[in-house]
């Protein structure tokens, strides 16, 4: 395998940071490559050829039938090969919501895709507005992420949307994500208090800003690491403040994706 | 054919944020009694379905099953008994109104495998509990529904919006007037609403005399539109008889001819500065500067006045997407928007209301949800923007929207050959939009919403996304030879334009319709939104149809440039107007006009009646400017656009350390954006941090508050401001380009003519002693409302001064909150009894007869501040503006969550220049505060030698007076000013004291 793999950004119609998320996955090390989803629906291009999928943020569609919807119903029979062969995939903002709403994620008890099956849900922000602001993240480490893997940093990036509050259909499911380690990111303070709102930017069920498949491969997350590749991005640079790069998630994905 | 009638609700017991807000926004416009708002969403599908199809089509596209409910019935079921314990209000669109959630809903049910749909439209239903008044439910209707694009049902269940299918109509009239007397053609000019005067009627008879023949009507409507005022800016290009008065009316000076307003103050200043990176100044859709080597930027504003007035969301949406086309249109990628409103106030009583107004809080909350809607699902972040109110605006709003674009250098391509063809790509044409561009060059009545709704269009930011995206890929393979966008005036302005010189031969029958039953006229003037119109050679029109169609853009030949100088439009084989392009462009008869400026009887107030705390403690005067709503923080606005979306922003909206400090101007670092201008790919190796990198500072000047007391100095305050805002950030004074956009009433009445030259000629004088050039601007006259009163209201004269300035290193781009204490605090400029017009004696209700006059140090102040910051000497910077030093202080102060303080007596002062409140208040053009390291003192004092500067105070620790506290020492040697943080940030955050 090559030392800079290959990692495809699938571009839906309205997605509008492929563009960001490429250049992270370059700065970490592989090989990106921005292509139309019709370009793949046409059996133009294969998704077998890459090692990483990244489905990036944006309005597919314009979300005009609820956050990511018709783009799920786009991915949902397209990407179980691809997940089953244990390739990781990242889905961001706009991508997590069509995870989720195409059963992607969380998925089926074994790591497989569970089609049609919406157990989770991104709804509506309590403040019932898009909000742009930064936010700090905690990486879970009892989840099988690999993303996440070994990260112990808070990770500091923005959040974008009117549509991220992680909802559960109810306890029992919520219980149950928590109890196998499928929260993989928490919205979190550098201080260590409880979270509330702005903190939690939307109201997420326990703070919850992302979550992988039982597999650990499948990570959606409503921030934007792909916006803080960069120390000069983070807000405070002229305060002197560096680190907490959502790189690291970047890193993790394609050393992750390198080595298979 | 069956109807279904889908309502998707959340789920009982689940929060229902939006009912939430509306309410809010309801509690907001003073409608009490209303205890709860559930939202539901409505869907009308109709087709060759049964009821199995319907359940699958909502089970698997409408709704999210997690969190709402979804009930699907026949349309012509029996409804259930209205509840007694609410009211209902259900709402839709007018047939024909752009819909973007029902073109989704039928592509989805292709892609699902549900071929029955044919037709689908969307709507929302209300359900209202509490004891809502019927003059209460009628005001609420006001939030649900807007009349110019939506009706409602009360109570009852809303019929679907499905337009009557019409049969194409090819209907073309011919408009006799070539023996019309003067009264006739007049008539047929308003008739039509042409927009036209006797003049112009009159050259238009002379042509067709020639041409002995009458005009189609598809002649009649596109010379309208080429010589409105919106397109061919009529009064900026007039000559005129300009005269100055005294206050009391007696002449003071001979009558001067001006011989166009855009050649003597705007593009002279362009040619004096002479600025060797001023790649197109008022030639393109918008100015292009040099960036580096490779690349270039584009900047431009534009207004989108009338139509958010009547359609506020619709309105200011297809604002930022005409705005980002005209970036599209110099073929760049856009990578930032600005935004400035002007509303009127927030808490104005309904009683004040002028007829046929919305109230000023509908207005804004329109607006800024739809500048929202655009920018963020185009990708394009919103970086920076301003919020002014005024009672002038409460009729007539302001929505000026800005766009920056990136392009490679040589890649814009101007020159369609003969032969090319004339494409145009994009959304579908409707009868949207129809005569904008002469609607916009109207004044308003309070009937102007009920005639004009089809005026007002709704976007479609997805088409205009993915046109971009076929844009650029077509740029970057060559396929082009000229490209413009769809936008006041539609295909005729857009073809009419591009086929100037060459002419060209153009087939209507082939524009791609939204629906049938549009007559040529209305195909060719129609303003829909989202389309771009390009000159293609043949050769390539195959591979720009492949790139368009992967990208899911309509694309479109509708003909070709065909180099004889007519422009021929068909419909189908059938010649429906044939106009020489020389006559379209060059026929107009110039306006002569006449312009009066007569200043105000303006006096200063006596100081004694100034209102002051125990002791002539400002304290309270600070907070209560902090609270003022032109000062206060707009975060609850600014959050809602995304500006971090293309991750180039390194000087944020906010600064500081809780991010809550206002900066002064938005920085770019395009180090990912040019690096992928010279590489094919993103793939590239060209990533990593260089040591120098550039990058680029976003700023805006506006205070019309000023030309109250006179257009001249408001205008020179917007450059300075502008020009500060962009050098505090970090930008080179000597590379930074000017945008005007000029907002004023009808420039036929002397008086507002006059306020305009003015403020023209202050546009100029100040360009020319910064030595900065404009290159795009745009001016948006008859900003007046006459009410069914019959009063007029004109909007206050507002220039607006956009600043594109160069950061030659971002590793020195500039914040302004405070950085550390012990640091030095240095002002800059020099202070003058300067509160005219002022935000400290607006809050008193006092005009003042002082504005901010030019200041002396000018260029040279900049120059050395930019050496003092590229030299790393400078901490934080910020410019001083509304409300003076001792607002800018507080802000450095809080956002810093340090302490400060500052000695009037040191600061640089003119003599008459001696109380507290005009140092503490004045606001005197061309001033900064600085914060300085104690070891950079000496190097910073160096730089600004010879210049007005004086070290005035010290940034304090946040513990040093119990909590962190902003004084202001008097003349006296005692605080006029003690505010603790918290206390300022209350304030700030709209809390007033």
């Amino acid at each position: 395998m090559s030392r800079r793999p290959p990692i495809l950004i699938l571009h839906a119609t309205g997605t509008n940071r492929d563009r960001e998320a490429a250049w992270a996955c370059e700065l970490a090390g592989g090989a990106a490559e921005i292509v139309h989803i019709n370009r793949l629906i046409a059996g133009e291009v294969r998704l077998a050829d890459y090692r990483m999928l990244i489905l990036p943020g944006g309005f597919s569609y314009g979300d005009d039938l609820g956050a990511g919807k018709l783009w799920a119903i786009a991915l949902r029979y397209r990407l179980a090969a691809f997940i089953a062969a244990g390739r990781p995939v990242l889905g961001i903002c706009n991508g997590f919501q069509a995870l989720v709403k195409a059963g992607l994620l969380p998925g089926a008890d074994d790591g497989a895709a569970a089609a049609g099956q919406q157990g989770v849900t991104l709804a509506r922000n309590d403040s019932a507005r898009f909000e742009c602001r930064w936010i700090y993240l905690e990486p879970q480490s009892a989840s099988p992420c690999v993303f996440t893997r070994g990260l112990t940093e808070l990770i500091y990036c923005p959040v974008a949307h009117g549509e991220g509050k992680f909802v559960a259909a109810d306890a029992a499911t919520l219980a149950d994500l928590e109890a196998r380690g499928l929260v993989a990111l928490r919205y979190a303070r550098p201080d260590g208090q409880p979270v509330a709102y702005p903190w939690n930017p939307n109201g997420s069920a326990g703070d919850i800003a992302g979550i992988c498949n039982a597999a650990g491969t499948v990570l959606g997350l409503m921030p934007h690491p792909e916006n803080h590749i960069i120390d000069e991005q983070g807000p405070r640079f002229r305060r002197g403040e560096r680190g907490q790069l959502g790189l690291a998630l970047f890193r993790n994905g394609v050393r992750y994706a390198a080595e298979l | 054919m069956k109807c279904f009638r889908v309502q998707v609700a959340p789920r009982t017991g689940l929060r229902d944020a939006r009912g939430e807000n509306l309410r809010r926004q309801a509690e907001a416009l003073g409608i009490a009694g209303i205890e709860r708002i559930a939202i539901s969403d409505l869907y009308f599908l109709e087709g060759a379905l049964d009821a199995a199809d319907a359940e699958r089509l909502a089970a698997l596209l409408l709704g999210d099953p997690v969190v709402e409910e979804t009930t699907v019935a026949r349309l012509d079921a029996a409804a259930d008994a209205a509840p007694a314990d609410r009211r209902t209000v259900e709402v839709v669109l007018h047939p024909g109104v752009t819909d973007s959630v029902a073109e989704s809903l039928l592509e989805g049910a292709r892609v699902i495998g549900v071929a029955g749909l044919a037709r689908a439209a969307t709507g929302q239903r209300y359900e209202i509990f509490g004891r809502a008044e019927a003059d209460a439910l009628a005001r609420l209707s006001t939030l649900f529904a807007n009349p110019v694009i939506q009706s409602y049902a009360l109570d009852s269940r809303i019929a679907p919006p499905f337009a009557l299918s019409q049969p194409a109509d090819d209907t073309v009239e011919i408009i006799p007037l070539t023996q019309a007397d003067p009264a006739g053609l007049e008539a047929i000019s308003r008739e039509r609403r042409l927009s036209l005067d006797l003049a112009e009627m009159s050259a238009i008879q002379e042509y067709y005399r020639g041409e002995r023949r009458e005009p189609t009507d598809v002649e009649l409507e596109m010379l309208a539109q080429t010589w409105s005022e919106h397109c061919v800016h009529k009064t900026f290009r007039a000559l005129i008889d300009y005269e100055e008065r005294t206050a009391e009316g007696r002449p003071a000076g001979p009558i001067r001819r001006i011989d166009s307003l855009l050649k003597t103050y705007i593009r002279a200043a362009t040619e004096r500065a002479a600025r060797p990176w001023v790649r197109s100044a008022f030639v393109d859709n918008a100015g292009i500067i040099a960036f580096d080597e490779h690349t270039d930027l584009a900047f431009k504003v534009e207004t989108h006045n009338h139509p958010s007035a009547l359609e506020p969301f619709g309105g200011a949406n297809t604002g930022v997407g005409g705005v980002v086309r005209d970036i599209i249109g110099v073929s760049a990628r856009p990578i930032a928007n600005t935004d400035v409103l002007c509303f009127g106030p927030a808490d104005l009583a309904f009683e004040e209301l002028p007829a046929g107004v919305l109230h000023p809080r509908r207005i804004a909350d329109g607006v800024i949800a739809g500048v929202e809607d655009y920018g963020n699902k185009m990708g394009i972040p919103t970086v920076n923007g301003a919020i002014l109110y005024d009672p002038g605006y409460t009729a007539n709003p302001l929505v000026f929207c800005g766009c920056l674009g990136i392009l490679p250098r040589g890649a814009h391509r101007t020159a369609a050959q003969a032969g090319d063809l004339v494409v145009v790509i994009g959304g579908r044409t409707g009868r949207d939009g129809l005569r904008g561009a002469t609607f916009s060059s109207m004044e308003m009545t309070h009937e102007t919403g009920h005639i004009a709704g089809s005026a007002v269009q709704i976007g479609h930011p997805i088409h205009e996304k993915q046109a971009l995206e076929a844009v650029l890929m077509a740029r970057d393979e060559g396929l082009y030879t000229a490209i413009t966008d769809c936008g006041a005036g539609g295909l005729s302005s857009a073809v009419g334009e591009m086929a100037a010189e060459l002419g060209a031969d153009v087939d209507l029958a082939r524009v791609p319709l939204k629906y049938s039953g549009l007559r040529p006229w209305e195909i060719w003037l129609s303003e829909a939104q989202e389309r771009m119109v390009l000159a293609v050679p043949p050769a390539h029109w195959p591979r720009v149809q492949a790139i368009c169609a992967g990208l899911d853009v309509e694309a479109t030949a509708l003909g070709a440039f065909t180099g004889d100088g007519q422009l021929r439009l068909r419909y189908g084989e059938r010649i429906v107007g044939q106009l020489d392009a020389r006559f379209l462009h060059h026929g107009i008869p110039r306006r002569r006009l006449r312009a009066v400026w007569e200043p105000p009887a303006a006096h200063e107030p006596d100081p004694a009646a100034l209102p002051t705390g125990p002791g002539g403690d400002l304290t309270p005067a600070l907070l209560a400017l902090l609270a003022a709503p032109n000062t206060r923080s707009k975060e609850d606005v600014v959050r809602r656009y995304d500006h971090e979306v293309q991750g180039a922003g390194v000087g944020k909206p906010f600064t500081g350390a809780a991010g809550a400090g206002p900066a002064d101007a938005a920085v770019l670092d395009l180090r990912f954006a040019a690096a992928q201008m010279v590489h094919e790919h993103p793939a590239t190796s060209n990533l990593q941090p260089a040591t120098v990198r550039r990058g680029v500072a976003v700023s805006a000047g506006v205070n019309p508050a000023y030309g109250a007391l006179d257009p001249y100095a408001m205008a020179w305050a917007a450059v300075d401001e502008a020009l500060r805002n962009c050098v505090a950030a970090g930008a080179d004074p000597d590379q930074v380009a000017l945008l005007d956009n000029f907002c004023w009433g009808n420039p036929l009445l002397p008086d507002r003519l006059g306020g305009l030259v003015r403020c023209a000629e202050g546009c100029y004088d100040a360009a020319v002693a910064y030595n900065a050039p404009y290159i795009s601007g745009k001016d948006s006259l008859n900003n007046e409302y006459t009410g069914a009163d019959g009063r007029k209201h004109a909007i206050p004269g507002t220039l607006l001064i956009s600043a594109l300035g160069i950061v030659p290193d971002t590793a020195h781009a500039m914040s302004m909150d405070l950085k550390a204490a012990g640091n030095r605090l240095y002002v800059l400029g020099l202070t003058a009894d300067e509160l005219g017009a002022s935000a400290y004696y607006r809050l008193h209700g006092l005009l003042g007869a002082h504005a901010p006059q030019p200041p002396a140090a000018g260029l040279a102040l900049l120059r050395a501040l930019h050496r003092a910051i590229a030299a790393g000497l400078v901490q934080a910077c910020h410019d001083c503006s509304e409300g003076g030093l001792a607002v800018a202080a507080a802000e450095m102060s809080l956002a810093g969550e340090l302490g400060l303080t500052l000695d009037l007596r040191r600061i640089p002062r003119t003599p008459a220049a001696g109380r507290d409140a005009t140092l503490a208040f004045s606001e005197s053009l061309g001033r900064f505060l600085v914060e300085v390291r104690p070891q950079d003192a000496a190097a910073f004092e160096a730089c600004l030698a010879g210049l007005p500067c004086a070290a005035a105070g010290e940034v304090q620790a946040a513990a040093a007076h119990g909590e962190g506290r902003c004084i202001l020492l008097g003349l006296d040697g005692r605080p006029v000013v003690d505010a603790a943080l918290p206390a300022l940030d209350r304030a700030w955050r709209g809390h007033s004291a």
